[in-house]
């Protein structure tokens, strides 16, 4: 049990620092431990509480930074200041938030199904958190390094949705209802490319352990593998439901989806679930395409995990500031027959690049990439042909050339009073007031 | 092996984020599809027409600013022909210039308005309103050195406007057009080769142009689908035969097609403001108070005047029994007879295009139920 956990140096540390005679702290310099022998167990479980509370606080403070940036360079982006008058710079604007959150009334509805209605947030809120413990935040800063990694966090990630279809289903609300299908049909287009688009990344790796990814990124696999890139980037952003794809959420349309009768530290924990799902999903971007904690010597590793954090959140933010959304046709289409081709593409030339070089080094990577990127470049182009509006074919009439009046008698009268399209009730002709 | 499906009900609204105000929809849809709509309205009632009956006719004019409260000028304009036709009173030219200038200003900024919620109910989280919202603010602003007001203006007299617009204003309105038009050149670009706008509003919602006639609705819908009919040009009041302006029309009568002719109207409408601006004299901005005093007493009659405004036709109805107030006012109010449509454009399409059709018939709340 002991080894996988033992490897993260963190662990280690505390772990050795308590019970210092064990075994495996002697060889690493370890002389004794704060802890009578035979209590390693005890040990072994501070230390665990003690990663467990550093993760899970360190998460939080950085949802409650997030939140507030969020809002900063929203305020940037349309031409306003946004928060700025709790604390420096509006910095304490979330806190303020959360205070009073927790102080609102925490209302159920009375159709509700009381348990499950309580139970949904705790759902959403878990797995939004399960998926750091994969993450690597820096050399050796991880909680387990799991030889199936990212099949972990593709299978943790997908119960946000169990959680958002309990949530809508016990708040006892159409519109919620209709969101939650919505959310399903999301993950089950998006899962797909999703899982395809890392296909190409294990593959260069040759294993599913986020350290080892990293360790195999002599080149960041955003340049060898594009077509993975942009794939993963945009099921990603489905999978956390962000603009152009918050069909869920759908401000405009549902007025809030699944969470219109949360109320309360209820609602807070879906508000934080969502922004902590930005975070890891920024995260796994980073660790899988952009060299995780990779980066320049003199500089501490988790400098540089933060600094392509914080990037791929700006890029998420901005997509999620500029663009319209998509509606759910379009989504699905999109998803079954836009990205699915496009994996497909990437995981056939990869496998194809893979066979000529089984274990490529640091100068076959660039070489990789550099057959890759026109392969990206051409099928990203052809799909966005095959799938785009095409432009009307009518030309615009001539105000100038009289057309008036047409031909009003080829249309019956009832037509303007819906008489047709009425299934439940035909008005009559004369009717209405 | 088949799905059975049960169509649901929704009541959406009148507290929905996206219904411009207090408009209320009991929607059934099957899946994400509509089945029917019931538009419920009222919500907003404040019996301004009958109102009218009690103020003198010089008073209405503010209650004339509360119908479309993002077109007031508009409003005004229309009121002022009407009470001008009822009572026979010759307006002076200056007036109407000024007249002319601020309601081609207020359907500017109309249209600003309306493109910008027709983005927002696209979802497109408040970027494009705001930026909509900043140039309809400079608008705002020139109304502010025009009449004090910013919304609810209440400018024009019968006969002309109350004041004359202050020195200021002349540089100020110069600056506003040439950044009105970079602002819509900037939507433009944003929205126009925008792939997700184009692809949902392309082919949603189809009007043929025989049911919007039909329907007797006009307006950016009406023009959208093809037909000419714009009263600036069919049947031109105050001094829109002195000036040249395009028509801009579309044929596709979709939700793409009457945003495009919106946009295209507002740059037109800068084009219209700049030959205001060579052709306005000096002079006095309205009659002297012995030729039109404060208390009109027009003689028995009935008079109806309607003006191109920023959603359709504008027209209002005076009825007078030689008093100082009308015995009876009756406004054509163009968004709610361009709402009479709305369940032909919504049933059998999806859920999701229902707020981006009801956004692109531009309707406002205050208007519909006055």
């Amino acid at each position: 049990m002991g080894q996988a956990f033992l490897d993260n140096s963190l662990w280690r540390n505390i772990y050795c620092v308590l019970a210092g005679d064990s075994s495996s702290c002697a060889s690493r310099g370890y002389s004794d431990g704060f802890l009578p022998g035979g209590l390693e167990w005890l040990a072994f479980l501070l230390a665990a509480l003690a990663i467990i509370g550093l993760v899970v606080n360190g998460i939080l403070g950085g949802v409650i930074v997030l939140i507030w940036g969020e809002r900063r360079l929203f305020g940037r982006f349309q031409s306003r200041t946004g928060p700025n008058r709790w604390g420096p710079f509006g910095t304490l604007t979330s806190v303020a938030d959360a205070v009073k959150t927790m102080f609102k009334e925490d209302v159920v509805p009375a159709d509700a199904d009381r348990i499950l209605f309580n139970l949904a947030p705790i759902l959403i809120a878990t797995p939004a958190l399960l998926v750091f413990s994969v993450i690597p935040f820096g050399v050796g800063t991880y909680v387990a390094d799991l030889n199936v990694g990212v099949l972990f966090i593709m299978a943790i990630t997908s119960l946000t949705t169990l959680a958002v279809l309990t949530a809508a289903w016990s708040s006892g609300n159409r519109i919620a209802i209709l969101s939650a299908l919505r959310s399903v049909a999301l993950l089950i287009s998006y899962e797909i490319p999703m899982a395809l688009a890392v296909v190409g990344v294990i593959m260069l790796a040759g294993s599913m352990s986020l350290g080892d990814i990293i360790a195999a990124q002599g080149v960041p696999f955003i340049l060898v593998q594009p077509l993975g890139f942009f794939v993963f980037f945009i099921a990603a952003m489905a999978e956390m439901a962000r603009a152009p794809f918050d069909l869920t959420e759908a401000e405009s349309e549902l007025a809030a989806g699944y969470l219109n009768d949360y109320a309360s530290m209820k609602f807070g924990l879906f508000f934080l679930a969502e922004f902590m799902a930005e975070i890891s999903t920024s995260a796994i971007i980073t660790t899988l395409f952009l060299s995780g904690w990779r980066g320049f010597d003199p500089i501490p590793s988790h400098f540089w995990f933060g600094a392509k954090l914080i990037a791929v959140l700006f890029v998420i933010i901005w997509f999620r500031m500029t663009l319209p959304r998509l509606r759910v046709d379009q989504v699905l289409k999109f998803a079954w027959k836009g990205l699915f081709e496009l994996t497909m593409i990437n995981i056939i030339v990869t496998a194809i690049l893979i066979a000529i070089w089984p274990q490529p080094t640091t100068s076959q990577l660039w070489a990789m990439a550099a057959i890759n990127w026109p392969v990206a470049i051409i099928s990203i182009y052809l799909v966005s042909k095959l799938l785009g509006t095409a432009p009307y074919d009518q030309p615009l009439p001539d105000p100038n050339v009289p057309s008036y009046p047409v031909g009003s008698e080829s249309i019956p009268a009832s037509s303007v009073l819906g008489a047709e399209s009425s299934s439940a009730q035909a008005p009559s002709p004369e009717g209405g007031d | 092996m088949a799905i059975r499906t049960q169509p649901v009900t929704v009541n959406l609204g009148p507290q929905h984020p996206s219904t411009h105000g207090v408009f209320r929809m009991r929607v059934m849809f099957d899946g994400e599809e509509i089945v029917d709509v019931e538009p419920v309205f009222g919500y907003l009632h404040r019996g301004s027409e009958k109102l009218a009956e009690e103020r003198t006719y010089t008073q209405i004019v503010t209650l004339t600013d509360r119908m479309d409260y993002v077109s007031s000028m508009l409003n005004n304009q229309a009121y002022i022909l009407a009470v001008e036709k009822l009572a026979g009173i010759e307006p002076s030219p200056r007036g109407v210039w000024l007249r002319m200038i601020a309601s081609e200003l207020q359907r500017i900024a109309s249209h600003l308005v309306a493109t910008g919620f027709l983005l927002q109910d696209l979802g497109a989280l408040g970027t494009p309103l705001i930026y909509a919202m900043r140039e309809r603010e400079n608008i705002l602003d020139m109304f502010e050195m025009l009449c004090g007001a910013r919304i609810t203006n209440s400018y024009l007299r019968p006969g002309g406007v109350f004041m004359d617009a202050p020195s200021e204003f002349w540089p100020a309105l110069d600056r506003g057009l040439n950044d009105i038009v970079n602002t819509i050149d900037e939507l433009e670009t944003y929205l126009s080769g925008n792939e997700i706008v184009f692809s949902r509003t392309k082919g949603t919602a189809v009007l043929p142009k025989e049911l919007l006639i039909n329907a007797s609705i006009t307006g950016p819908m009406l023009r959208a689908s093809g037909v000419d009919w714009d009263l600036r040009h069919r049947a031109p009041y105050d001094y829109y035969d002195r000036i040249s302006f395009e028509r801009k029309l579309h044929t596709a009568s979709d939700n793409y097609a009457r945003y495009w002719v919106r946009v295209q109207e507002a740059r037109e409408s800068v084009k219209i403001i700049r030959q205001c601006i060579e052709q306005i004299e000096p002079g006095e901005v309205r009659p002297s108070f012995d030729d039109v005093p404060r208390l009109i007493r027009p003689p028995v009659g009935d008079a109806y005047a309607a003006i191109e405004g920023s959603k359709g036709e504008l027209g209002f109805y005076l009825v007078s029994d030689g008093g100082i107030a009308p015995y009876r006012m009756h406004v054509r109010a163009s968004s709610l007879i361009n709402l009479t449509l709305l369940r032909d454009m919504l049933i059998g399409g999806q859920f999701g295009d229902l707020f981006v059709t009801f956004g692109s018939v531009d309707l406002n709340m205050g208007e519909v139920d006055r």
